[in-house]
């Protein structure tokens, strides 16, 4: 049992590390320009499958440093030729030509790569298990994937404190136009902060790829969970992603894992509801199957409860 | 004194017969349209496109309602529209087996009222922001019913869905309504009558305060009107219109299954309702029609024809943010101050002019796609492949020159015939300023 | 008789820094009052609590005796007070007609109502057209709001602030960047619609000011350090050091 719940709460951990990965992208991008970008999650699908590519190549460590750069770079281009055009249309415009970018970009990801899954594997020198926990091994590779996560965070939150960079990036966040108009070049700043964030979305893709599933439906699958963590945590709110990322990743991991349904709750009782009616569907379900749609769950209570999310501020 | 008589005599309204031919005109003259449109186009494909269609009006311009009329962008409309069908068929199931006297014509209000009751569920946690949040709410709504269909398998039916059979329901004057010519007229009147009152709606307080909250919500407040209020009743009514889609929808498959709740379908209606144009009651007609039109025919034509979509998709935000509707209307100012002589002397010719050049770039565009299509993953079935009925090698140099040439080529002569499309523009607002000046 | 406004110590804090700091001030039915200040003195914040668009940190707010402190703007406009914006604020792609339309139906009692037809109610159409020859923008109504010039973009704010028939009247800088003459144009409608009304107004031009107001209150660092007719507010020292300068014009 307790070492259920420590590899639980490491796995649970590292989910929700990947998943702030591409939620601090997304909020950093959000609350600088204001464009919520839908495709954030194609580009972690770009950074998997980029990620995938270069290392039939050239291997996995040089993919794992080329393909973020890639993408970063990709995305860079698609903010200078194609969001800034559609910024003078309004956020509803710029939202949609993102909604249109993940489209296209899952279609391209499809024509090239196919529909089923590719074989990107975990590379031979970390393939090994890192430690034991009672009777379960872990996977060193996993350890890589938190010791990265953890390591760019580090860097990222000394770029941001310490650097000119980073100092302008803060202050656009909350000012854009006071920045512009003290001579930085704000629109530039736009194009890095949108390739570092969607860079940082490829990275993730580039050491989550392995560990899980390489597939061309990765996008619409992450997407919409990306989205409840950043309306969870508040919008625009980095902290409030920090802790959304993790109470989801760490909720929904150990949901998996738990084989508990309301039937099993009444067992004792004989009573079951009569077969083929919704009651009868909703006592009969275990955890661990609704835990895909436990981060809706927790939308949906926040909501009611708390509209502007954990830790938000902003009022969109 | 004056001012009170002048007051009255301009808003007293003699029978104006000619404003109200134009407007009741235009809907008798589409009810024509819908009754005489099978014997034009006669074929059974035909039959079944247009009764496509017709569930897909209905259904973009209930999504309309939300974004072109509030200005709420909604990810997960497909939900109260899949609800919508899954009411319907449940309803159809247990009116055949239990043989009671419900006509399946009346069908599309159990959708409508499936639609109405999950827009209230949903709409009042939903609606409580705007804006972006309610996007991201919407989509996450979405994927929680979407996913919800593998959990209550006795609603959903699991992957396989639930089917039903139109023809054993009560019949009317001996209607089974199995022909598809019979479901098209049943389909047809049933958006004959939610287009009338889906643009009724438009021309209530209602109606009209939406559009003020779409345009400044901070100060429709200030004139006393809360937008969450209003935003959950276009919500709710945007999920009724969309339930009679679904059932619709249902009557029309005899089947549904859980992809009608799906992202996908909640894509496709929001495509093309912004395809068509959003700013005009029109626009997703136009969209609704188009879209459907191209997923029946090009489907058939090449394998990655959803890539053209979305591409297209991107360049209207890019280019066209107000859709084809708005691309046309653009030019009512024209028609309004009859400037005839340079709309079709000057523009229309200039356009034509633009277009050749244009499609030939498309043209190069669609051939290199294409190719590249045929090399990444048809390799293995050869790189022969026909272009318009071209038989062509796409692993030879020639085509990929052609393609080069017909790209590059014609994008430089399209933009060339920018200048005469601006200047007949300028000429164009010429003469509509020397019109206003001479009413005035 | 209750007084119009009633402000009861009223303070607005945004998070260390105080804005409003103890504001009290009683405006009885029917006055023209005047709010003048140096910039960053807290008038528009003022305006905005009273409205109803930012909650008090602390004190009271009271409209015709009743209590409004914390009250949803929409609850405090149908309650008979509107306001007007310093920075323009219509709604930019309806009409000049569609705009003054809006801001009469909540008055009118047609509320979410959709199930009458708005063309064909009379009394909307006649309010509507009323407002609009009032502002002098009757011959402008099919023009798309956001085209306008500034001067009719003001003119429609205040035609939308009082298409609705409100007793209270805030009107927040509606002469700003406006010409002499059209200051003149904008004093006269302010004049005419005021009348039997209660208006509050926030203004810089000194002349609209001393012609217009019965009473003037003068909020400098979140706090009223004066409030009298407009003569004795001329000849205070310490409204003259603080705002007017000490060598003013008669």
């Amino acid at each position: 049992m307790l070492e259920l719940v420590i590899i639980s709460t490491l796995n649970g951990v590292l989910y929700g590390m990947l998943l702030f990965l591409m939620a601090s992208g997304l909020t950093l991008i959000f609350s600088m320009m204001g464009v919520l970008n839908f495709a954030h999650a194609s580009f972690y699908m770009l950074g998997a499958f980029f990620g995938f590519q270069i290392s039939q190549w050239l291997g996995f460590w040089p993919a794992f440093i080329v393909a973020p750069v890639l993408v970063g770079a990709i995305g860079a281009l698609v903010e200078r030729y194609g969001l800034r055009n559609v910024h003078r249309h309004g956020h509803v415009a710029e939202l949609l030509f993102t909604f249109g970018l993940a489209f296209v970009i899952e279609e391209l990801v499809q024509m090239i790569w196919g529909k089923v899954p590719v074989d990107y594997r975990v590379p031979p020198s970390l393939d090994f298990s890192a430690f034991t926990v009672f009777t379960t091994t872990y996977p060193a590779y996993k350890m890589f994937e938190l010791l990265t996560a953890i390591a760019i965070f580090a860097v990222l939150l000394a770029v941001l404190t310490k650097t000119r960079v980073g100092l302008i990036i803060q202050a656009a966040l909350t000012h854009p136009n006071m920045v512009a108009m003290l001579g930085h070049n704000v629109p530039r700043v736009f194009m890095l902060v949108f390739g570092v964030g969607t860079g940082l979305a490829a990275v993730a893709g580039v050491i989550a790829g392995p560990a899980f599933v390489t597939q061309s439906n990765m996008a619409a699958v992450l997407g919409p969970i990306l989205f409840v963590v950043i309306v969870v945590g508040g919008l625009g709110s980095l902290s409030g992603a920090f802790v959304a990322s993790l109470l989801i990743g760490l909720v929904q991991t150990f949901a998996v894992s738990v084989n508990f349904s309301i039937s099993d709750l009444f067992a004792g009782m004989g009573y079951t509801p009569a077969a083929g009616t919704i009651l009868h569907d909703l006592w009969e379900v275990t955890v661990a199957q609704i835990a895909p749609i436990i981060p809706y769950l927790m939308l949906v209570l926040i909501l009611i409860f708390r509209p502007t999310g954990l830790l938000g501020k902003r009022e969109t | 004194m004056t001012d009170t008589a002048k007051i009255g005599a301009r808003t007293a309204q003699p029978a104006d017969w000619l404003g109200m031919a134009r407007r009741y005109g235009a809907w008798l003259l589409l009810a024509a349209a819908f009754a005489v449109l099978p014997k034009i186009f006669a074929s059974g494909t035909a039959h079944t496109m247009m009764s496509l269609m017709g569930i897909m009006i209905v259904f973009a311009l209930s999504y309309n309602m939300l974004l072109g009329e509030t200005g709420l962008l909604s990810f997960g409309h497909a939900v109260y529209y899949g609800l919508g069908g899954f009411l319907a068929v449940h309803a159809m199931n247990t009116l055949a087996h239990d043989a009671l006297p419900v006509p399946v014509f009346l069908i599309p209000l159990v959708g409508g009222f499936s639609g109405l009751v999950f827009g209230i569920v949903f709409g009042s946690v939903s609606t409580r922001r705007g804006g972006t949040a309610f996007a991201m709410i919407s989509l996450g709504l979405g994927e929680l019913v979407a996913s919800s269909s593998l959990i209550l398998r006795s609603f959903f039916g699991g992957e396989e869905g639930f089917s039903t059979n139109r023809t054993k329901l009560f019949r009317v004057f001996d209607l089974s309504f199995g022909p598809q010519l019979q479901v098209y007229y049943l389909i047809a009147a049933w958006c004959l009558i939610s287009m009338i009152a889906m643009y009724a709606l438009t021309r209530t307080p209602f109606g009209r305060m939406c559009n003020a909250v779409r345009d400044n919500p901070e100060r429709a407040q200030f004139v006393g009107y809360n937008p969450y209020t209003v935003r959950f009743i276009a919500f709710c009514l945007a999920g009724l219109f969309a339930g009679i889609a679904g059932g619709l929808a249902a009557i029309n498959f005899e089947l549904v299954n859980a992809s009608v709740v799906g992202a996908g379908q909640s894509g496709t209606v929001l495509l093309a309702a912004y395809i068509g144009g959003i700013g005009n009651f029109i626009g997703p007609v136009i969209g609704a029609v188009l879209v459907t039109y191209l997923q029946v025919m090009l489907s058939d034509v090449t394998e990655i024809w959803q890539l053209y979509f979305g591409l297209l998709f991107i360049g209207m935000v890019m280019f066209a943010p107000g859709g084809i509707a708005g691309l046309i209307f653009m030019h009512e100012p024209l028609w309004h101050a009859g400037a005839y002589r340079v709309l079709f002397g000057r523009l229309i010719p200039a356009y034509l002019l633009a277009l050749l050049p244009g499609l030939t770039a498309l043209l190069g565009l669609i051939l290199v796609i294409e190719m590249t299509f045929r090399l990444m993953v048809k390799a293995s079935e050869g790189t022969g492949m026909s272009f318009f009925g071209v038989p062509l090698d796409a692993a030879a140099p020639v085509p990929w020159i052609a393609a080069a040439v017909l790209l590059v080529g014609g994008f430089y002569l399209f933009r060339r015939t920018w200048p005469l499309i601006a200047d007949a523009w300028q000429a164009a607002h010429g003469e509509v300023q020397q019109a206003r000046r001479r009413a005035a | 008789m209750n007084p119009a406004i009633e402000l009861v110590d009223l303070r607005k804090n945004f998070g260390p820094t105080e804005i409003i700091r103890g504001v009290s001030l009683t405006i009885p039915l029917g006055e023209r009052h005047a709010m003048i200040g140096p910039n960053g003195a807290g008038k528009s914040t003022l305006f905005n609590l009273i409205s109803g668009r930012l909650t008090p940190t602390a004190g009271g707010i009271r409209f015709k005796g009743e209590d409004i402190t914390g009250h949803k703007p929409y609850e405090i406009n149908r309650r008979g007070l509107s306001r007007s914006f310093q920075v323009t604020n219509i709604f930019p792609r309806l009409s000049v007609w569609e705009n003054i339309r809006c801001a009469v139906l909540w008055s009118l009692g047609y509320r979410y109502s959709f199930w009458h037809g708005i063309n064909a109610l009379a009394d909307v159409r006649q309010r509507t057209e009323q407002i609009l020859e009032e502002i002098h923008l009757a011959d402008r109504r099919r023009i798309q709001a956001g085209v306008l010039t500034y001067a009719e973009q003001r003119a429609l704010e205040i035609g939308i602030t009082i298409a609705g028939g409100a007793e209270i009247i805030l009107l927040d800088e509606p002469t700003a960047g406006m010409s002499h003459a059209e200051t003149e144009d904008a004093v006269a409608l302010i004049r005419k619609i005021s009348a039997g009304r209660t208006l509050m107004m926030i203004e810089h031009d000194m002349g609209v000011v001393f012609d217009l107001a019965d009473r003037i209150s003068v909020l400098v660092y979140g706090q009223i350090i004066a409030c009298d007719e407009p003569a004795k507010i001329k000849a205070d020292p310490a409204v003259q050091q603080a705002y007017l300068g000490t060598a003013v014009a008669a």
